[in-house]
């Protein structure tokens, strides 16, 4: 037990930089596929067929793409296309190109779950297309929206360990890091996963109890 | 587009404003595939060097290799992960609490830690105890706790699918317990639940590209080989297009698989089942 315990105490600033990594790369990456997202979301829903057919074929490419993939591709090959980013850029880079076609996908269901006389009987009474969307369709789809966007959220923060087969320190990129120390990686990698415990369980829990609130009986 | 809910059938000056937005949508479309060819072309992609080991015999039997790895992988994978979804699903369903509280720890932690520390337990602990296990296994390991805890929880969603009356009508009639189960849920479970099952076996597929981080010699790994070699002026980007393509043509293909079987469960209607939703996505990223 004791040993146990000072695999982490020993390593106090591994685990502090590798976790503190993690979030940071959870951050940014979130804001980035959220904006990314919502904009092919509204390509997806907009009555431009040439920006429907550009979300779809971008949704449709990236889901079937592995994200190691897209790692590897933006790490190895971007180089000889002379983008150069570095290791964690690359990583919020992939992580935010890839989680942003499953959140376009959460947009488009959500926008489509409210039915069609809700915007048909709000314009019968002559409101604009912008209070249409923002008084009556979009309160009713974020309702919809929020759940599975935070389940794609909490996808996203397990996928933060990808970047650690790249060279970004973060939780992932520990093992890795002790097997030169010598620890014994079973407690190790007990350890993180008990962060990620704790990292996501927060999130869990905010989404049931949001799920339970923006429940709509329709 | 009437189908939307967010606009009407457009008007005369609605049609006219789509088609310029259209036009201007439609050329920064081009405008990008025209700037990444450009990019393509300019940095020498396109070379008849970087793609010639194409041809050739030996880099397609390692390509083909490198799919047969994966596959080798996903299905070792897929048979376990089915069973392991089957054992806790039952033990969910259970009505004896001893075997419900468990289960369900054990499906909820499992998939709550990310999937590559699952592969990391199965790489790194036996390295330490100089146990000898291959990096196939360790791969495998790793998707099978994930993948068959997220199939146990489609399965328990597709047995509690089968609506109630169903049940009580079989007790009325005196089945037993295994009975009801095995004759009158379970047919009707599966049918529902088979297009999510499929669709989750993608989400597999793509995870086994994990085993390029154990260096399990999987697609993605004789993508970067073939892409390493200076003689043909490192080849990154034409080999994982190749890779890519490869990933999304049988990824695009269960998928499709997936979709088609949807839509003939709501047609056929054997069950009386509700059908297991398959675009949830937080199953899937």
């Amino acid at each position: 037990m004791t040993e146990f315990l000072n695999v982490l105490t020993d390593h106090w600033s591994l685990f502090g930089q590798g976790f503190g990594n993690t979030v940071k790369l959870f951050l940014i990456a979130g804001v980035g596929c959220l904006v990314l997202g919502v904009l092919l979301g509204a390509f997806r829903v907009s009555p431009i067929p040439a920006l429907r057919w550009f979300g779809a074929t971008y949704v449709n490419i990236v889901r079937n793409t592995p994200l190691t993939l897209v790692f590897a591709f933006l790490v190895f090959a971007a180089p000889k296309l002379d983008v150069n980013f570095d290791y964690f850029t690359a990583a919020a880079v992939a992580l935010t190109v890839y989680t942003a076609a499953f959140i376009c996908e959460v947009v488009r269901s959500g926008v489509n779950t409210v039915a069609p006389g809700q915007a048909e009987a709000a314009r019968a009474l002559g409101l604009s297309f912008g209070q249409v969307l923002l008084e009556v369709v979009l309160p009713q789809a974020l309702r919809a929206m929020v759940p599975p966007l935070m389940s794609v959220m909490i996808a996203m923060l397990k996928n933060t360990t990808v970047a650690a087969g790249f060279s970004v320190v973060e939780a992932g990129a520990i093992p890795a890091y002790m097997a030169e120390f010598g620890e014994p990686q079973f407690y190790v990698l007990l350890w993180i996963a008990i962060g990620f415990l704790v990292l996501i369980t927060p999130l869990v829990l905010l989404q049931r109890v949001l799920e339970r609130k923006l429940a709509v009986a329709r | 587009m009437s189908s939307s809910v967010l606009y009407d059938l457009p008007g005369p000056r609605g049609r006219r404003r789509n088609l310029i937005i259209g036009v201007l949508a439609s050329l920064a479309i081009v405008g990008l595939i025209a700037w990444v060819i450009y990019r393509f072309n300019a940095t020498g992609q396109f070379e008849q060097r970087r793609w010639v080991q194409f041809e050739y015999q030996a880099v397609q039997t390692e390509l083909l290799n490198g799919l047969l790895a994966t596959l080798k992988a996903a299905g070792i994978a897929t048979v376990l992960a089915l069973l392991f979804g089957a054992v806790f699903a039952a033990g969910r369903l259970s009505d004896h609490r001893i075997l419900r509280v468990p289960s369900s720890a054990v499906v909820e932690l499992f998939r709550a830690i990310p999937l590559l520390i699952l592969i990391f337990f199965g790489y790194y602990v036996p390295l330490q105890y100089g146990w000898s296990i291959s990096n196939l296994w360790a791969l495998v390991v790793g998707l099978t706790l994930y993948n068959g805890s997220v199939l146990a929880e489609i399965f328990r969603a597709g047995v509690n699918a089968v609506p109630r009356g169903q049940t009580e009508a079989a007790y009325a009639i005196g089945l037993r317990k295994g009975q009801v189960l095995r004759m009158i849920l379970l047919p009707q479970a599966i049918r529902s639940m088979l297009p999510a099952i499929v669709s989750q076996l993608v989400v597999l597929l793509k995870d086994t590209a994990l085993g390029f981080i154990i260096t399990y010699p999987e697609l993605l790994t004789v993508g970067k080989t073939i892409g390493g070699r200076l003689a043909f002026g490192f080849p990154y980007v034409p080999a994982y297009l190749v890779v890519a393509a490869m990933y999304i043509g049988i990824c695009g293909l269960l998928s499709a698989c997936a979709w088609w079987l949807q839509r003939r469960l709501t047609r056929v209607r054997t069950t009386a089942a509700k059908p297991i939703p398959l675009n949830d996505v937080g199953r899937q990223v």
